[in-house]
């Protein structure tokens, strides 16, 4: 047998490292210039594997990131769309007049900033904390777990649009249930209030939102628990460890790397969440509720200022780059100090 | 692991929240869709009081629904298809090969991930706009557009996910079919693709959910004749009237594809997780 000893095949005979020793193989006795093709075959073999990935990835995200980040140094207005390379150089212009915060376009970026941070913290708490509970209590065999567990995927099952169009009229004012269950049969407002506008459409939103992610957490983490040696319980047991003990000392450390992706995933798909509340509101968010991604697409496709837009995008996307390096550089100091 | 007392209560009550709060808007929708226009207009009520199934017929008229559906079956099809070869040729490389800039090529496509839909929406729409004006082909408000969008919005996690799967296959599999006389190639579609048969069912659902579930780029990308489900629905509600029993109706009917596709296949999903993700 001509297996390599190596548990990966990069170092065998599928070897694409041009510094590594020739492998033997059946096909090593072969003429000079047979062997160089085999070779070159070889070396180029992964390259064309990747090479669709790769195209499409540079056509959708690369290049257009690219060209977004040009669009944010020049005036790209309605007047420019069809002939966008005769717009006029901004400079700076479309940076300063989005972190001008005593300008009214800077103003709203930072409320809407702010917004959109204090969402998605307590949307990822809720969502993780949410999911972790039904994992934790679904573990063990009863009655009824196939279907509940079945059921609770259904949200995250749903079209986005069709779940939360649900919610919207669950929120109305007149017709909706939440005003029905509040006001007509538990009496806790004297006057019906509204949801989907106002102070109110923030905890909407954040109940729309927990109600689709959590069971994303869930699923997760069940998958998760199932990675967990049962012996580990079971030696536990032995040491007469209860049920709580078990929980803080061989359920939660052993999810750690699971946690550590879960929540990054999280806080990143739902600080760029724009479907939700696109449909839970419309093209303009209330003020309470103006999330981020609503806000740049309103101030891009509602005003038609692709500038301004862009370098929005640009500043989001820096912010975003440095939160996903500060945490990765702590989780995994955290991981190798352990 | 003995289960104290006390934990029957916590997972009664616990679940039992749970499920009511997934449920609610679940039900809503499944009422609503058989009141008739004035119960879903007026005070909710909890049963329907009269029963009619006139909201499922005459959605389709309200707004051209059947044609919406056509366009998302097709995008979605194509789209999720298309991925799922794609990151299956690219997680085999990732996983199988060592070649110069793998760590680059995995980094760069898993970084998209956290780019903002809104980021690249305005150069895209740009792009395609000039692209079609320049070569004439149609790309903005064409499906063809949209296909190629979706099929690289699931292609970073369907790459991930795939990689981690590949991983857990013994490479002594695809060394034993190599010693029987196949390439890396035929290894790959005679060893490596039967075995993780549930990580790719696992990602062809995700790609096909996430293509049919998108707004942003839809509500951009297409004009009447490409207009796929996630804007279609808006339709109905019109200046005048906002057909709440049609809503729901259409949104039950669009709902049933996915969530039935989602439920029977699920476990292959958790497999994938399992084997692959979260490993």
């Amino acid at each position: 047998m001509v297996v390599s000893a190596t548990s990966r095949p990069g170092g065998g005979r599928g070897s694409g490292d041009p510094g590594g020793p020739p492998p033997p193989s059946g096909a090593g006795r072969g003429r000079a210039t047979a062997r160089l093709s085999v070779r070159l075959r070889r070396v180029g073999l992964p390259y064309l594997l990747i090479l669709p990935a790769l195209v499409l990835e540079l056509l959708v995200h690369l290049i257009p990131m690219v060209i977004g980040i040009g669009m944010s140094f020049i005036k790209l207005t309605q007047f420019y769309i069809r002939n966008w390379s005769a717009a006029p150089s901004a400079g700076w212009s479309n940076y300063h007049l989005a972190v001008d915060f005593n300008g009214p376009v800077g103003r709203a970026l930072l409320h809407s900033f702010f917004v959109t941070i204090t969402f998605t913290v307590v949307t990822v708490a809720l969502s993780w904390f949410l999911g972790m509970a039904g994992a934790v209590l679904m573990q063990g065999e009863f009655r009824g777990r196939g279907f509940l567990r079945a059921l609770f995927l259904v949200p995250y099952a749903l079209p986005v649009y069709a779940g939360v169009i649900t919610w919207s009229f669950l929120l109305q004012r007149e017709s909706g249930l939440i005003n029905h269950v509040l006001v007509d049969q538990l009496h806790l407002f004297s006057d019906k209030p509204f949801w989907l506008i106002g102070q109110n459409s923030f905890f909407s939103i954040i109940v729309v939102s927990l109600w689709r992610w959590w069971p994303f957490a869930f699923l997760v983490l069940m998958a998760g628990l199932q990675n967990i040696p049962q012996d580990l319980y079971e030696a536990s047991a032995i040491d007469g460890a209860g049920w709580t003990r078990q929980l803080r000392k061989i359920t939660l450390p052993m999810l750690r790397p699971v946690n550590q992706v879960l929540v990054l995933v999280l806080f990143l798909w739902t600080f760029n969440d724009f479907n939700t509340p696109y449909v839970l509101f419309g093209k303009t968010a209330p003020q309470e509720a103006d999330l981020i991604s609503i806000h740049i697409y309103q101030s891009s496709f509602v005003t038609w200022n692709f500038g301004t837009g862009s370098a929005m995008s640009v500043l989001l996307l820096l912010f975003l780059l440095l939160v996903t390096a500060v945490y990765l550089l702590i989780t995994s100091r955290r991981r190798s100090d352990a | 692991m003995r289960d104290p007392r006390w934990l029957k209560w916590v997972r009664i009550i616990g679940l039992g929240l749970l499920g009511l709060f997934t449920v609610l808007p679940i039900y809503v929708m499944i009422t609503s869709s058989i009141k008739p226009l004035k119960d879903v207009q007026g005070d909710f009520h909890w049963i329907p009081t009269t029963i009619t199934f006139s909201a499922f017929r005459d959605m389709w008229s309200t707004v051209p629904l059947a044609h919406y559906f056509v366009n998302s079956l097709i995008v979605s099809t194509i789209a999720s298809v298309i991925s799922v070869v794609v990151a299956i040729f690219a997680a085999y490389a990732v996983s199988r090969f060592k070649f110069a800039g793998r760590r680059v090529f995995s980094i760069t496509v898993l970084s998209t991930q956290m780019f903002p839909g809104i980021l690249f929406l305005l150069p895209l729409f740009l792009i395609y706009v000039n692209l079609g004006s320049a070569i004439g082909v149609d790309l903005y408000a064409s499906r063809t557009g949209l296909i190629i969008t979706y099929l690289t919005f699931s292609l970073p996690f369907s790459i991930w996910m795939l990689v981690g799967y590949f991983d857990s296959i013994p490479v002594a599999l695809d060394e034993a079919a190599k010693v029987d006389g196949s390439g890396p190639v035929g290894a790959l579609i005679r060893v490596v693709i039967p075995a993780a048969t549930p990580g790719i069912i696992a990602v062809l659902i995700y790609a096909f959910m996430s293509a049919w579930g998108e707004v942003l780029f839809a509500s951009v990308m297409t004009d009447e004749s490409s207009r796929t489900l996630a804007v279609g629905l808006q339709g109905y509600a019109t200046q005048n009237n906002v057909y709440w029993n049609q809503i729901m109706a259409a949104s039950l009917v669009v709902s049933i594809p996915v969530v039935a596709g989602f439920l029977l296949l699920q476990r292959y999903l958790v497999q994938g997780l399992t084997a692959g993700a979260v490993k």
